[in-house]
Protein backbone atom coordinates (compact mmCIF):
# COMPACT_ATOMS: atom_id res chain seq x y z
CA UNK A 1 0.00 0.00 0.00
CA UNK A 2 1.40 3.61 -0.97
CA UNK A 3 -0.07 6.43 0.80
CA UNK A 4 0.69 9.85 0.47
CA UNK A 5 0.46 12.98 2.67
CA UNK A 6 -0.19 16.02 2.27
CA UNK A 7 2.26 16.37 -1.06
CA UNK A 8 3.68 20.09 -1.94
CA UNK A 9 5.42 20.56 -5.14
CA UNK A 10 6.45 23.94 -6.88
CA UNK A 11 8.88 24.45 -9.83
CA UNK A 12 10.01 28.01 -9.45
CA UNK A 13 6.63 29.82 -9.02
CA UNK A 14 4.55 27.56 -10.51
CA UNK A 15 2.67 25.42 -7.43
CA UNK A 16 2.44 21.70 -9.08
CA UNK A 17 1.28 19.93 -6.80
CA UNK A 18 -1.11 21.55 -3.85
CA UNK A 19 -1.66 19.36 -0.70
CA UNK A 20 -2.21 15.92 -2.40
CA UNK A 21 -3.30 13.07 0.25
CA UNK A 22 -3.86 10.03 -1.99
CA UNK A 23 -3.68 5.98 -0.82
CA UNK A 24 -3.11 3.19 -3.32
CA UNK A 25 -4.28 0.13 -2.20
CA UNK A 26 -2.77 -3.53 -2.32
CA UNK A 27 -4.12 -5.84 -5.36
CA UNK A 28 -6.28 -3.21 -7.02
CA UNK A 29 -5.96 -0.51 -10.14
CA UNK A 30 -5.79 2.44 -8.94
CA UNK A 31 -5.79 5.49 -11.35
CA UNK A 32 -4.77 9.01 -11.24
CA UNK A 33 -6.91 10.72 -13.66
CA UNK A 34 -7.10 14.87 -14.48
CA UNK A 35 -6.35 16.94 -18.14
CA UNK A 36 -3.01 17.81 -18.98
CA UNK A 37 -1.21 20.06 -16.74
CA UNK A 38 -2.99 19.10 -13.70
CA UNK A 39 -0.14 17.50 -12.01
CA UNK A 40 -0.18 13.89 -12.39
CA UNK A 41 3.16 13.01 -13.40
CA UNK A 42 5.31 14.98 -11.15
CA UNK A 43 2.90 12.96 -8.49
CA UNK A 44 3.95 10.25 -9.93
CA UNK A 45 7.46 11.40 -10.16
CA UNK A 46 7.38 12.71 -6.14
CA UNK A 47 6.06 9.01 -5.01
CA UNK A 48 8.74 7.25 -7.27
CA UNK A 49 11.37 10.03 -5.97
CA UNK A 50 12.24 11.49 -9.05
CA UNK A 51 11.52 14.95 -7.53
CA UNK A 52 11.99 16.01 -3.94
CA UNK A 53 8.77 17.19 -2.99
CA UNK A 54 8.38 20.41 -1.19
CA UNK A 55 6.49 19.22 1.58
CA UNK A 56 4.38 16.45 2.54
CA UNK A 57 5.10 12.08 2.72
CA UNK A 58 5.15 9.16 0.73
CA UNK A 59 5.10 5.99 2.88
CA UNK A 60 5.29 2.68 1.02
CA UNK A 61 4.22 -0.09 3.63
CA UNK A 62 4.56 2.31 6.53
CA UNK A 63 8.18 3.78 5.23
CA UNK A 64 8.45 7.14 4.90
CA UNK A 65 10.34 7.44 1.71
CA UNK A 66 11.22 10.72 1.38
CA UNK A 67 12.94 9.97 5.01
CA UNK A 68 15.41 7.45 3.92
CA UNK A 69 18.89 7.61 2.84
CA UNK A 70 20.13 6.89 -0.60
CA UNK A 71 20.54 3.38 0.48
CA UNK A 72 16.97 3.14 1.83
CA UNK A 73 15.07 4.57 -1.06
CA UNK A 74 17.28 1.98 -3.13
CA UNK A 75 16.19 -0.77 -1.69
CA UNK A 76 12.20 0.48 -1.99
CA UNK A 77 13.23 1.17 -6.18
CA UNK A 78 13.92 -2.13 -6.40
CA UNK A 79 10.83 -3.22 -5.22
CA UNK A 80 9.08 -0.89 -8.12
CA UNK A 81 8.49 -1.41 -11.97
CA UNK A 82 7.46 1.30 -13.91
CA UNK A 83 6.29 2.20 -17.67
CA UNK A 84 6.86 4.83 -18.96
CA UNK A 85 4.84 7.40 -21.26
CA UNK A 86 7.33 7.00 -24.03
CA UNK A 87 8.26 3.03 -22.78
CA UNK A 88 12.09 4.58 -22.15
CA UNK A 89 13.42 0.82 -23.10
CA UNK A 90 17.43 0.92 -23.48
CA UNK A 91 17.61 1.24 -26.96
CA UNK A 92 21.07 -0.38 -27.20
CA UNK A 93 20.17 -3.67 -25.65
CA UNK A 94 17.78 -6.13 -27.80
CA UNK A 95 13.74 -7.05 -26.74
CA UNK A 96 15.51 -10.02 -23.97
CA UNK A 97 18.54 -7.62 -22.91
CA UNK A 98 16.02 -5.43 -21.75
CA UNK A 99 14.00 -7.67 -19.93
CA UNK A 100 16.65 -9.60 -18.31
CA UNK A 101 18.58 -6.24 -17.40
CA UNK A 102 16.74 -5.52 -13.62
CA UNK A 103 17.73 -9.58 -12.84
CA UNK A 104 21.05 -9.05 -13.92
CA UNK A 105 21.53 -6.12 -12.18
CA UNK A 106 19.88 -7.11 -8.87
CA UNK A 107 19.42 -10.88 -8.71
CA UNK A 108 21.93 -13.89 -8.01
CA UNK A 109 20.07 -16.07 -10.44
CA UNK A 110 21.87 -18.20 -13.06
CA UNK A 111 22.03 -17.13 -16.78
CA UNK A 112 19.50 -19.87 -17.85
CA UNK A 113 16.88 -18.88 -14.92
CA UNK A 114 17.33 -15.54 -15.66
CA UNK A 115 16.89 -16.15 -19.69
CA UNK A 116 13.55 -18.82 -18.27
CA UNK A 117 12.49 -15.98 -16.53
CA UNK A 118 12.51 -12.99 -18.75
CA UNK A 119 10.90 -15.51 -21.84
CA UNK A 120 8.22 -16.02 -19.01
CA UNK A 121 7.55 -12.47 -18.82
CA UNK A 122 7.70 -11.89 -22.74
CA UNK A 123 5.05 -14.81 -23.27
CA UNK A 124 2.74 -13.38 -20.07
CA UNK A 125 2.79 -9.71 -22.65
CA UNK A 126 2.54 -11.68 -25.58
CA UNK A 127 5.26 -10.63 -27.29
CA UNK A 128 6.98 -13.93 -29.18
CA UNK A 129 10.16 -14.11 -31.00
CA UNK A 130 11.09 -10.76 -31.41
CA UNK A 131 13.77 -11.45 -28.91
CA UNK A 132 16.74 -10.61 -30.83
CA UNK A 133 15.10 -7.29 -32.13
CA UNK A 134 16.54 -3.33 -31.01
CA UNK A 135 13.37 -1.60 -29.38
CA UNK A 136 13.49 0.78 -32.46
CA UNK A 137 12.10 -2.09 -34.90
CA UNK A 138 9.29 -2.44 -32.85
CA UNK A 139 5.76 -0.86 -32.87
CA UNK A 140 4.71 1.21 -30.60
CA UNK A 141 2.15 -1.20 -28.87
CA UNK A 142 4.68 -3.61 -28.63
CA UNK A 143 7.36 -1.35 -27.27
CA UNK A 144 4.74 -0.28 -24.28
CA UNK A 145 4.35 -4.50 -23.69
CA UNK A 146 7.99 -5.15 -23.78
CA UNK A 147 8.45 -2.22 -21.43
CA UNK A 148 5.50 -3.83 -19.22
CA UNK A 149 7.64 -7.30 -18.93
CA UNK A 150 10.75 -5.47 -18.22
CA UNK A 151 8.79 -3.89 -14.88
CA UNK A 152 7.32 -7.22 -13.79
CA UNK A 153 10.63 -8.83 -14.42
CA UNK A 154 12.01 -9.03 -10.93
CA UNK A 155 8.58 -8.91 -9.35
CA UNK A 156 8.00 -5.62 -8.36
CA UNK A 157 5.56 -4.86 -5.36
CA UNK A 158 4.31 -1.73 -7.05
CA UNK A 159 3.79 -1.25 -10.98
CA UNK A 160 3.89 2.32 -12.07
CA UNK A 161 2.53 2.91 -15.83
CA UNK A 162 2.64 6.84 -16.78
CA UNK A 163 -0.20 7.00 -19.68
CA UNK A 164 0.43 3.68 -20.84
CA UNK A 165 -2.35 3.94 -23.72
CA UNK A 166 -0.65 7.27 -25.20
CA UNK A 167 -0.21 6.83 -28.91
CA UNK A 168 -1.46 3.82 -29.67
CA UNK A 169 -4.89 2.72 -31.56
CA UNK A 170 -7.98 1.52 -29.49
CA UNK A 171 -7.34 -1.88 -29.75
CA UNK A 172 -4.13 -2.12 -28.48
CA UNK A 173 -5.32 0.13 -25.92
CA UNK A 174 -7.74 -1.97 -24.50
CA UNK A 175 -5.03 -5.08 -25.17
CA UNK A 176 -2.80 -2.93 -22.53
CA UNK A 177 -5.27 -1.99 -20.06
CA UNK A 178 -6.52 -5.75 -19.40
CA UNK A 179 -2.91 -6.72 -19.26
CA UNK A 180 -2.40 -4.38 -16.85
CA UNK A 181 -5.09 -5.24 -14.71
CA UNK A 182 -4.74 -8.92 -15.48
CA UNK A 183 -1.33 -8.62 -14.27
CA UNK A 184 -2.25 -6.54 -11.00
CA UNK A 185 -4.35 -9.73 -9.98
CA UNK A 186 -2.41 -12.48 -11.06
CA UNK A 187 0.87 -11.01 -9.35
CA UNK A 188 -1.24 -9.07 -6.39
CA UNK A 189 0.73 -5.73 -6.84
CA UNK A 190 -0.19 -2.31 -6.05
CA UNK A 191 -0.95 -0.66 -9.59
CA UNK A 192 -0.75 3.10 -10.12
CA UNK A 193 -1.85 3.68 -13.71
CA UNK A 194 -1.81 7.80 -14.63
CA UNK A 195 -3.88 8.34 -17.77
CA UNK A 196 -6.70 10.80 -18.77
CA UNK A 197 -8.01 8.16 -21.46
CA UNK A 198 -11.89 7.42 -20.25
CA UNK A 199 -11.37 4.02 -21.83
CA UNK A 200 -9.24 2.69 -19.24
CA UNK A 201 -10.81 4.48 -16.48
CA UNK A 202 -14.18 2.74 -17.17
CA UNK A 203 -12.08 -0.42 -17.96
CA UNK A 204 -9.53 -0.71 -15.23
CA UNK A 205 -10.38 1.73 -12.79
CA UNK A 206 -10.71 0.27 -8.98
CA UNK A 207 -9.69 3.55 -6.89
CA UNK A 208 -9.76 6.18 -9.01
CA UNK A 209 -8.56 10.02 -8.15
CA UNK A 210 -9.01 12.66 -9.92
CA UNK A 211 -6.65 15.63 -9.57
CA UNK A 212 -7.28 19.10 -10.75
CA UNK A 213 -4.85 22.04 -10.53
CA UNK A 214 -2.50 20.28 -8.22
CA UNK A 215 -5.30 19.28 -5.83
CA UNK A 216 -7.01 16.35 -5.33
CA UNK A 217 -10.74 17.18 -6.01
CA UNK A 218 -12.45 13.73 -6.54
CA UNK A 219 -11.91 10.25 -5.54
CA UNK A 220 -14.09 6.86 -6.46
CA UNK A 221 -14.20 4.12 -8.92
CA UNK A 222 -15.62 3.61 -11.66
CA UNK A 223 -18.94 2.66 -11.13
CA UNK A 224 -18.95 5.72 -9.05
CA UNK A 225 -17.49 8.26 -11.63
CA UNK A 226 -20.24 8.36 -14.37
CA UNK A 227 -22.74 9.07 -11.09
CA UNK A 228 -20.77 11.91 -10.11
CA UNK A 229 -22.32 15.65 -9.25
CA UNK A 230 -18.69 17.11 -9.04
CA UNK A 231 -18.77 19.72 -11.92
CA UNK A 232 -15.43 19.80 -12.16
CA UNK A 233 -15.16 15.41 -12.74
CA UNK A 234 -17.87 15.58 -14.92
CA UNK A 235 -16.53 18.57 -17.45
CA UNK A 236 -13.66 16.40 -17.74
CA UNK A 237 -16.00 13.08 -18.11
CA UNK A 238 -17.91 14.15 -20.22
CA UNK A 239 -15.73 16.41 -22.57
CA UNK A 240 -16.58 14.01 -25.56
CA UNK A 241 -19.80 13.87 -27.18
CA UNK A 242 -19.92 10.14 -27.23
CA UNK A 243 -19.73 10.38 -23.29
CA UNK A 244 -22.26 13.60 -23.07
CA UNK A 245 -24.53 10.75 -24.82
CA UNK A 246 -23.95 7.94 -22.30
CA UNK A 247 -24.41 10.95 -19.83
CA UNK A 248 -28.50 11.76 -21.22
CA UNK A 249 -28.64 7.68 -21.23
CA UNK A 250 -28.03 7.58 -18.08
CA UNK A 251 -30.06 10.49 -17.31
CA UNK B 1 30.68 33.51 -12.41
CA UNK B 2 27.64 31.86 -10.38
CA UNK B 3 26.94 29.76 -12.74
CA UNK B 4 30.32 28.59 -13.25
CA UNK B 5 30.55 27.35 -9.92
CA UNK B 6 27.43 26.04 -9.98
CA UNK B 7 28.50 24.15 -12.56
CA UNK B 8 32.00 23.02 -11.04
CA UNK B 9 29.66 21.99 -7.61
CA UNK B 10 27.00 19.53 -9.82
CA UNK B 11 30.32 18.35 -11.71
CA UNK B 12 31.87 16.98 -8.66
CA UNK B 13 28.83 15.87 -6.94
CA UNK B 14 27.73 13.83 -10.49
CA UNK B 15 31.84 12.44 -9.98
CA UNK B 16 30.96 11.34 -6.43
CA UNK B 17 28.14 9.21 -7.76
CA UNK B 18 29.82 8.20 -10.18
CA UNK B 19 32.94 6.41 -8.04
CA UNK B 20 30.23 4.78 -5.49
CA UNK B 21 29.94 1.20 -4.67
CA UNK B 22 29.15 -0.25 -8.15
CA UNK B 23 25.82 -2.58 -7.29
CA UNK B 24 27.19 -5.22 -9.14
CA UNK B 25 31.09 -6.05 -10.07
CA UNK B 26 30.47 -8.44 -12.63
CA UNK B 27 28.55 -5.87 -14.96
CA UNK B 28 30.70 -2.89 -14.22
CA UNK B 29 33.52 -5.71 -15.58
CA UNK B 30 30.74 -6.29 -18.72
CA UNK B 31 30.48 -2.71 -19.28
CA UNK B 32 34.21 -1.75 -18.64
CA UNK B 33 35.24 -4.24 -22.03
CA UNK B 34 32.27 -2.63 -23.73
CA UNK B 35 33.52 0.74 -23.48
CA UNK B 36 37.03 0.11 -24.13
CA UNK B 37 35.98 -1.28 -26.98
CA UNK B 38 34.15 2.04 -28.29
CA UNK B 39 36.26 4.21 -26.47
CA UNK B 40 39.91 2.86 -27.76
CA UNK B 41 39.58 -0.13 -30.31
CA UNK B 42 36.96 2.08 -32.44
CA UNK B 43 39.96 5.20 -32.29
CA UNK B 44 42.67 3.66 -33.03
CA UNK B 45 41.92 3.92 -37.04
CA UNK B 46 41.98 7.67 -36.60
CA UNK B 47 45.05 8.10 -34.23
CA UNK B 48 47.08 5.60 -36.47
CA UNK B 49 46.23 7.93 -39.50
CA UNK B 50 46.59 11.31 -37.83
CA UNK B 51 49.58 9.95 -35.88
CA UNK B 52 51.45 8.68 -39.30
CA UNK B 53 51.03 11.82 -41.53
CA UNK B 54 51.61 14.26 -38.31
CA UNK B 55 54.89 12.77 -37.69
CA UNK B 56 55.75 12.78 -41.14
CA UNK B 57 55.12 16.09 -41.95
CA UNK B 58 56.40 16.96 -38.60
CA UNK B 59 60.12 15.85 -39.65
CA UNK B 60 59.92 17.35 -43.65
CA UNK B 61 59.28 20.55 -42.13
CA UNK B 62 61.64 20.33 -39.54
CA UNK B 63 64.32 19.04 -42.69
CA UNK B 64 63.59 21.17 -44.89
CA UNK B 65 63.99 24.37 -42.13
CA UNK B 66 67.69 23.07 -41.29
CA UNK B 67 69.79 25.12 -44.05
CA UNK B 68 72.90 25.77 -41.54
CA UNK B 69 75.78 22.95 -42.07
CA UNK B 70 76.72 23.60 -37.97
CA UNK B 71 73.14 21.79 -37.44
CA UNK B 72 73.54 17.77 -37.23
CA UNK B 73 71.51 15.83 -39.69
CA UNK B 74 70.18 13.94 -36.95
CA UNK B 75 68.33 16.90 -35.31
CA UNK B 76 65.70 15.87 -37.64
CA UNK B 77 65.01 12.56 -35.46
CA UNK B 78 65.61 14.30 -32.50
CA UNK B 79 63.18 17.15 -33.23
CA UNK B 80 60.35 14.23 -34.48
CA UNK B 81 60.88 12.11 -31.39
CA UNK B 82 60.16 15.37 -28.92
CA UNK B 83 57.44 16.99 -30.69
CA UNK B 84 55.61 13.53 -30.50
CA UNK B 85 56.38 12.23 -27.16
CA UNK B 86 55.99 15.46 -25.31
CA UNK B 87 53.19 16.96 -26.97
CA UNK B 88 51.54 15.80 -30.40
CA UNK B 89 50.47 12.39 -28.94
CA UNK B 90 49.59 13.01 -25.50
CA UNK B 91 47.82 16.50 -26.25
CA UNK B 92 46.87 16.94 -29.52
CA UNK B 93 45.60 13.51 -30.00
CA UNK B 94 43.41 13.95 -26.96
CA UNK B 95 41.81 16.77 -28.31
CA UNK B 96 40.96 14.48 -30.69
CA UNK B 97 39.48 12.14 -28.77
CA UNK B 98 37.73 14.85 -26.69
CA UNK B 99 35.87 15.86 -30.25
CA UNK B 100 35.31 11.80 -31.33
CA UNK B 101 34.91 10.43 -27.79
CA UNK B 102 33.57 13.14 -25.55
CA UNK B 103 30.55 14.09 -28.33
CA UNK B 104 30.13 10.27 -28.34
CA UNK B 105 29.49 10.16 -24.68
CA UNK B 106 27.40 13.07 -24.49
CA UNK B 107 25.12 12.58 -26.90
CA UNK B 108 24.64 8.98 -25.69
CA UNK B 109 23.89 9.97 -22.30
CA UNK B 110 21.58 12.87 -23.50
CA UNK B 111 19.62 10.84 -25.61
CA UNK B 112 19.09 8.15 -22.47
CA UNK B 113 18.71 11.38 -20.63
CA UNK B 114 15.73 12.85 -22.79
CA UNK B 115 14.07 9.41 -23.36
CA UNK B 116 13.64 8.98 -19.51
CA UNK B 117 16.44 6.08 -19.89
CA UNK B 118 18.10 7.36 -16.95
CA UNK B 119 15.12 7.93 -15.14
CA UNK B 120 14.09 3.84 -15.91
CA UNK B 121 17.63 2.87 -14.52
CA UNK B 122 16.91 5.10 -11.16
CA UNK B 123 13.89 3.93 -10.98
CA UNK B 124 15.09 0.23 -11.03
CA UNK B 125 17.38 1.44 -8.32
CA UNK B 126 20.28 1.35 -10.34
CA UNK B 127 22.60 4.23 -9.76
CA UNK B 128 22.26 5.93 -12.95
CA UNK B 129 25.98 7.89 -12.80
CA UNK B 130 28.10 4.70 -11.58
CA UNK B 131 26.39 2.65 -13.82
CA UNK B 132 27.18 4.99 -17.27
CA UNK B 133 30.05 7.48 -16.23
CA UNK B 134 32.34 5.14 -14.46
CA UNK B 135 32.79 2.30 -16.81
CA UNK B 136 33.78 5.27 -19.45
CA UNK B 137 36.28 6.41 -16.83
CA UNK B 138 38.33 3.42 -16.02
CA UNK B 139 38.23 2.45 -19.63
CA UNK B 140 39.46 5.55 -20.78
CA UNK B 141 42.10 5.36 -17.95
CA UNK B 142 43.16 2.06 -18.76
CA UNK B 143 43.00 2.22 -23.20
CA UNK B 144 43.81 5.84 -23.53
CA UNK B 145 47.92 5.18 -22.73
CA UNK B 146 47.80 2.25 -25.09
CA UNK B 147 46.14 4.66 -27.88
CA UNK B 148 49.20 7.31 -26.70
CA UNK B 149 52.33 4.53 -27.21
CA UNK B 150 51.02 3.48 -30.20
CA UNK B 151 50.30 6.96 -31.29
CA UNK B 152 54.32 8.20 -30.22
CA UNK B 153 55.62 4.78 -32.04
CA UNK B 154 53.70 5.40 -35.29
CA UNK B 155 54.52 9.39 -35.41
CA UNK B 156 57.84 8.87 -35.31
CA UNK B 157 57.40 5.97 -38.15
CA UNK B 158 56.22 8.24 -40.26
CA UNK B 159 58.77 11.10 -39.35
CA UNK B 160 61.03 7.72 -40.77
CA UNK B 161 58.61 7.30 -44.20
CA UNK B 162 58.78 11.13 -45.38
CA UNK B 163 62.56 11.97 -44.65
CA UNK B 164 63.79 8.48 -45.99
CA UNK B 165 61.93 8.77 -49.22
CA UNK B 166 61.95 12.10 -49.51
CA UNK B 167 65.77 11.92 -49.58
CA UNK B 168 66.53 14.41 -46.57
CA UNK B 169 68.21 11.96 -44.27
CA UNK B 170 69.33 8.28 -44.12
CA UNK B 171 68.03 5.70 -41.92
CA UNK B 172 70.88 5.72 -39.53
CA UNK B 173 70.77 9.62 -39.06
CA UNK B 174 67.01 9.53 -38.39
CA UNK B 175 67.38 6.26 -35.99
CA UNK B 176 70.20 8.36 -33.85
CA UNK B 177 68.44 11.05 -33.96
CA UNK B 178 65.55 9.35 -32.24
CA UNK B 179 67.55 7.87 -29.79
CA UNK B 180 69.99 11.18 -28.73
CA UNK B 181 69.31 12.15 -25.57
CA UNK B 182 66.62 9.93 -24.82
CA UNK B 183 65.10 10.41 -21.24
CA UNK B 184 62.48 7.62 -19.82
CA UNK B 185 60.80 10.70 -17.81
CA UNK B 186 59.75 12.07 -21.38
CA UNK B 187 57.49 9.31 -21.83
CA UNK B 188 56.29 9.17 -18.26
CA UNK B 189 55.07 12.93 -18.64
CA UNK B 190 53.15 11.93 -21.47
CA UNK B 191 51.65 8.74 -19.94
CA UNK B 192 50.74 11.17 -17.43
CA UNK B 193 48.84 13.26 -19.51
CA UNK B 194 47.24 10.96 -20.91
CA UNK B 195 45.72 9.48 -18.00
CA UNK B 196 44.39 13.20 -16.53
CA UNK B 197 42.88 14.10 -20.33
CA UNK B 198 41.31 10.92 -20.22
CA UNK B 199 39.60 11.41 -16.99
CA UNK B 200 38.40 15.01 -18.56
CA UNK B 201 37.36 13.75 -21.67
CA UNK B 202 34.69 11.07 -20.34
CA UNK B 203 33.57 12.97 -17.04
CA UNK B 204 33.12 16.73 -18.53
CA UNK B 205 31.63 15.02 -21.97
CA UNK B 206 29.69 12.31 -19.17
CA UNK B 207 28.55 15.39 -17.54
CA UNK B 208 26.97 17.59 -20.43
CA UNK B 209 25.08 14.60 -21.61
CA UNK B 210 23.70 13.88 -17.77
CA UNK B 211 22.34 17.80 -16.93
CA UNK B 212 20.98 17.31 -20.88
CA UNK B 213 17.43 18.98 -20.65
CA UNK B 214 15.13 18.70 -23.50
CA UNK B 215 14.88 17.09 -26.84
CA UNK B 216 17.29 16.17 -29.79
CA UNK B 217 18.48 20.37 -30.02
CA UNK B 218 19.74 20.00 -26.77
CA UNK B 219 21.41 16.61 -27.16
CA UNK B 220 23.49 18.05 -29.78
CA UNK B 221 24.15 21.46 -28.14
CA UNK B 222 25.37 19.06 -25.04
CA UNK B 223 27.36 16.93 -27.91
CA UNK B 224 28.94 20.64 -28.82
CA UNK B 225 29.85 21.47 -25.37
CA UNK B 226 31.59 18.73 -24.46
CA UNK B 227 33.58 19.08 -26.94
CA UNK B 228 34.44 22.55 -26.60
CA UNK B 229 34.68 22.00 -23.31
CA UNK B 230 36.78 19.11 -22.24
CA UNK B 231 39.29 20.93 -24.87
CA UNK B 232 39.71 24.39 -23.25
CA UNK B 233 40.16 22.11 -19.98
CA UNK B 234 42.72 19.88 -21.86
CA UNK B 235 45.09 23.26 -22.91
CA UNK B 236 44.85 24.65 -19.14
CA UNK B 237 45.66 21.62 -17.70
CA UNK B 238 48.40 20.88 -20.39
CA UNK B 239 49.88 23.89 -19.52
CA UNK B 240 49.87 23.55 -15.69
CA UNK B 241 51.19 20.32 -16.23
CA UNK B 242 54.18 21.27 -18.22
CA UNK B 243 54.74 23.97 -15.42
CA UNK B 244 54.63 21.60 -12.43
CA UNK B 245 56.65 18.56 -14.37
CA UNK B 246 58.85 19.85 -17.00
CA UNK B 247 60.14 23.27 -15.72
Amino acid sequence: MIEIKNLFKSFGDAQVLKGVNVSFEKGKTNLIIGKSGSGKSVLTKCIVGIHEPDSGNVFYDGKDFHQLDEDGKREIRKSIGMLFQGSALFDSKTVLENVMFPLEMFTKMTKNERLERAKFCLDRVNIIGKDDLYPAELSGGMQKRVAIARAISAEPEYLFCDEPNSGLDPQTSILIDNLIQELTDEFNITTIVITHDMNSVLEIGDNIYFLHEGENCWHGDRKSILKSDNKILNDFVYASKFFKKIRSSLQ
Amino acid sequence: MVKLVEHIGRYFVLLSMSFRRPENGRILRKRIVEEIEIIGINSLGIVALLSIFMGAVISLQTASNIDSPLIPAYTVGYAVRQSVILEFSPTIIALILAGKVGSNIASEIGTMRVTEQIDALEIMGVNSAGYLILPKVIAAVFINPFLIIISMALGVLGGWVAVVTGGFLTTSDYVYGITFDFKVFSVIYALIKTVIFAIVITSISSYQGFYTRGGALEVGASSTKAVVYSSIVILILNYIITQLLLI
